[in-house]
């Protein structure tokens, strides 16, 4: 993972110029939780299947080493082979040396988030294979060369007209701005790349840890294509995927579909048990399950495993403020909005690490992302964590860090702390223009006008009323 | 009934008609109110900034200056939200190490409250009914995440607010949605602030309120400042304040 070439800021200041932009995303937003609104109501008993999630996303990551062992012998029984992959070169080489046995020429991938986290795409590429993302929303950012801008919807920062201009230039001639065109333009222009394709890449929303089937969650019929019609078909899976059992299941799904596009019932759910049996009409001759770690066993032990329970919903970014207004591409990682904020330091590679800390402080630590979540990962605490580890890594600026430190002593000792307010009131009471004042305070005043300074403080006035009183009763 | 008045550096500094007006209500309402002078802040800029040790100098402070209050009978009422849930919430988590300070805070927490609460859950709303407050305005009423989500406490000062006579509380879009002050992150992030400040000034401007209520004078500041300097009219008054003005009106 990385952020490229700019920094933060500069991802931010790009992501808060795009008014238009911006306008979409908050209607966007605004309209999800409408649908989602209503799908709890009439649902009902929300909380309660929030904390079975939790536990059973808890109870599985507390077991993870078993329900992984499990799962593998079970996708092995019916046939299919697995790779554990420690990280992302691992993953990619199992995978170019499955193509290669194939004489892999080209690859169908539905949508999968671990595989961006992989650059499959890159690593086939330099070997020479073509991979197409059947997926709508991946098959616009792959053409637009992005990254997702939503965990669940990879393209919905692009307008119609963005979209027609992608796929016209594909079809050589101006297409119609009409969505059920250019829906059609794809739907067509994909479908013999399936034909054509010796291998296809999947994600894996759910594996079931009982029977070695691999779950697939989706809206538009490319995920069944791309795992039957190929004849090899590879999965790639976050090592965390597991449940324990069908009846876990059922209520990760449950959810899952409700939280992440607000339907009770998804179009596709596929289960892939093993490749093609002896008899079988369709499926492909092999299958392989990469089961990757990539950084996050790193979250196993610690105060951060719950950041596993993750089942990539994307709800925390579509209630998201700051996600509304600086959109996904400003996070600058894989993953983005309050979960990518808190995944993309903790599964960072050494070094690494430093450069995704800085995210945890682009929230207002509102808490909606921790309300809005199915199995109740505590987002904004993790990103109080993160700040804290920040300070204790001397990843802060030395100013802020002494500042912290003064007002610190000043809240123990009562005399400094009068002192202190006697040295902000002055300064506040001067600081009638703009961006005048010292750190914070300046920073404040350069976009915001301060309160005017009032002539007593309320400490002050007490006092003088305790005095008054005293008088009084003489 | 007794209270201690933890005050907040806010309201002490920049807003002590809010503390004020806080001591008035409770003395309405037959409270006896006190005001320990060597109180301080409740550290949540700290906390919030990553420098937990900090914080804790000002966790311990807080326990040793209120729990004799509460030993002598009083509860903690603190006119914000968030600072209430700063030591509701976040203080065990601070002194959980610490077993005899986490001891003593576990005693004082239960009888620390947010005004509104206060006035709801332990006055109760009849006492506040007697003194028949009445304000003809439409307001608009801003709801903090801290005291919403984190403390729980939502309903309280709608319920605080309804016993004004002639007040009208008007709905506005996304009520929920965070301001941006979020403390520092209103200066280390200040675009991504402004850019949710200036939306939910759009929203509370649409509402039609001339009058625009708050439990959190963080919020306030951060709203009212931006609003001054975008040269738009945004009234901010502390629950509290209403309420003054609401039984010296009658």
């Amino acid at each position: 993972m990385s952020g490229g070439q700019t920094t933060f800021q500069e991802r931010i200041a790009q992501g808060l110029k795009n008014s238009y932009r911006r306008r979409v995303m908050g209607s966007t937003q605004n309209r999800m939780r409408a649908n989602r609104d209503q799908v709890f109501a009439e649902w009902g008993n929300l909380e309660e299947w929030r904390e079975r999630a939790r536990e059973i996303r808890q109870h599985t990551i507390e077991h993870l080493d078993a329900y992984l062992e499990a799962f593998a012998n079970a996708v092995r029984r019916a046939g299919g082979q697995v790779h554990f992959a420690a990280d992302k070169e691992s993953a990619n080489r199992y995978i170019l040396e499955v193509a290669q046995r194939h004489g892999v020429r080209t690859v169908v991938k539905s949508k999968s988030m671990v595989s961006e986290e992989l650059e499959v795409n890159q690593a086939l590429l330099g070997a020479g294979i073509t991979p197409y993302e059947t997926d709508l929303g991946e098959f616009i950012v792959q053409l637009a060369g992005e990254r997702p801008y939503h965990i669940v919807g990879p393209a919905i920062h692009k307008t119609r007209e963005e979209i027609r201009q992608l796929f016209s230039e594909l079809a050589g001639e101006e297409l119609p701005s009409d969505a059920r065109a250019l829906t059609a333009f794809a739907r067509q222009w994909l479908r013999d790349k399936f034909f054509a394709a010796e291998m296809g890449i999947s994600g894996c929303n759910f594996g079931v840890a009982q029977s070695g089937a691999v779950v697939l969650v989706s809206n538009e019929g490319n995920a069944r294509l791309t795992t039957t019609l190929p004849k090899v078909h590879v999965v790639v899976m976050g090592m965390e995927r597991l449940v324990p059992t069908w009846e876990d299941l059922d209520v990760m799904v449950s959810l899952l579909t409700r939280y992440a596009t607000g339907q009770k019932i998804i179009s596709y759910l596929t289960v892939i048990q093993g490749p093609r049996a002896v008899g079988h009409q369709d499926g492909p001759e092999e299958l392989h399950v990469v089961i990757v770690d990539n950084g996050r066993s790193q979250l196993l032990g610690t105060r951060y495993q719950e950041a596993l329970h993750c089942i990539r919903c994307g709800n925390c970014s579509n209630v998201c403020p700051v996600f509304r207004h600086i959109g996904g591409h400003a996070y600058g990682g894989v993953y983005n909005g309050p979960i990518g904020a808190v995944l993309s330091p903790l599964m960072a590679k050494g070094t690494e690490r430093r450069q995704w800390m800085e995210l945890a402080y682009a929230s207002s630590l509102c808490g909606a992302c921790t309300d809005a979540c199915p199995v109740k990962i505590p987002l904004h605490d993790y990103l109080v964590q993160l700040r804290h580890d920040a300070a204790r890594e001397g990843l802060a600026p030395w100013g802020e860090r002494l500042l912290s430190t003064l007002f610190g002593w000043s809240t123990a000792q009562p005399a400094l702390y009068e002192m202190g307010q006697a040295v902000i009131r002055q300064m506040a009471g001067w600081s009638g223009s703009a961006g005048f004042g010292w750190g914070p305070l300046g920073a404040w005043t350069q976009y915001r006008d301060l309160p005017q300074t009032p002539a007593q403080t309320f400490r002050q006035w007490w006092k003088s009323r305790a005095e008054e009183g005293a008088h009084g009763r003489e | 009934m007794k209270a201690a008045l933890f005050v907040t550096c806010l309201a002490d500094l920049f807003y002590p008609e809010v503390g004020q007006s806080v001591v008035e209500v409770l003395e309405r309402l037959g409270v006896e109110v006190s005001f320990p002078l060597r109180q301080t802040c409740c550290g949540q800029v700290s906390y919030n900034s990553g420098y937990q040790q900090d914080s804790i100098r000002a966790a311990k402070h807080f326990v040793e200056v209120f729990e004799a209050e509460v030993e002598g009978g009083a509860d903690v009422v603190i006119p914000s939200g968030s600072c209430a849930a700063m030591i509701r919430i976040h203080y065990p988590e601070l002194l959980e190490g610490e077993p005899e300070w986490h001891r003593r805070l576990l005693n004082l927490r239960a009888h620390v409250f947010e005004f509104s609460e206060y006035v709801a859950n332990k006055v109760g709303v009849e006492r506040l009914r007697q003194l028949s407050p009445a304000l003809a305005a439409k307001a608009a009423y801003h709801r903090s995440c801290h005291m919403s989500r984190q403390l729980g406490v939502a309903e309280e000062p709608l319920k605080v607010l309804s016993c004004i006579d002639g007040l009208e509380l008007v709905p506005f879009f996304q009520e929920d949605a965070c301001c941006g002050f979020g403390g520092t992150f209103a200066v280390k992030m200040p675009q991504i602030s402004l850019a949710m400040g200036e939306e939910k000034i759009r929203h509370l401007k649409d509402s039609g309120a001339e009058l625009f209520l708050t439990s959190d004078m963080g919020c306030c500041m951060h709203l009212g400042g931006q609003a001054s300097r975008l040269g738009v009219n945004l009234p901010f008054k502390h629950v509290a304040q209403v309420l003054v003005e609401g039984v010296q009106a009658k």
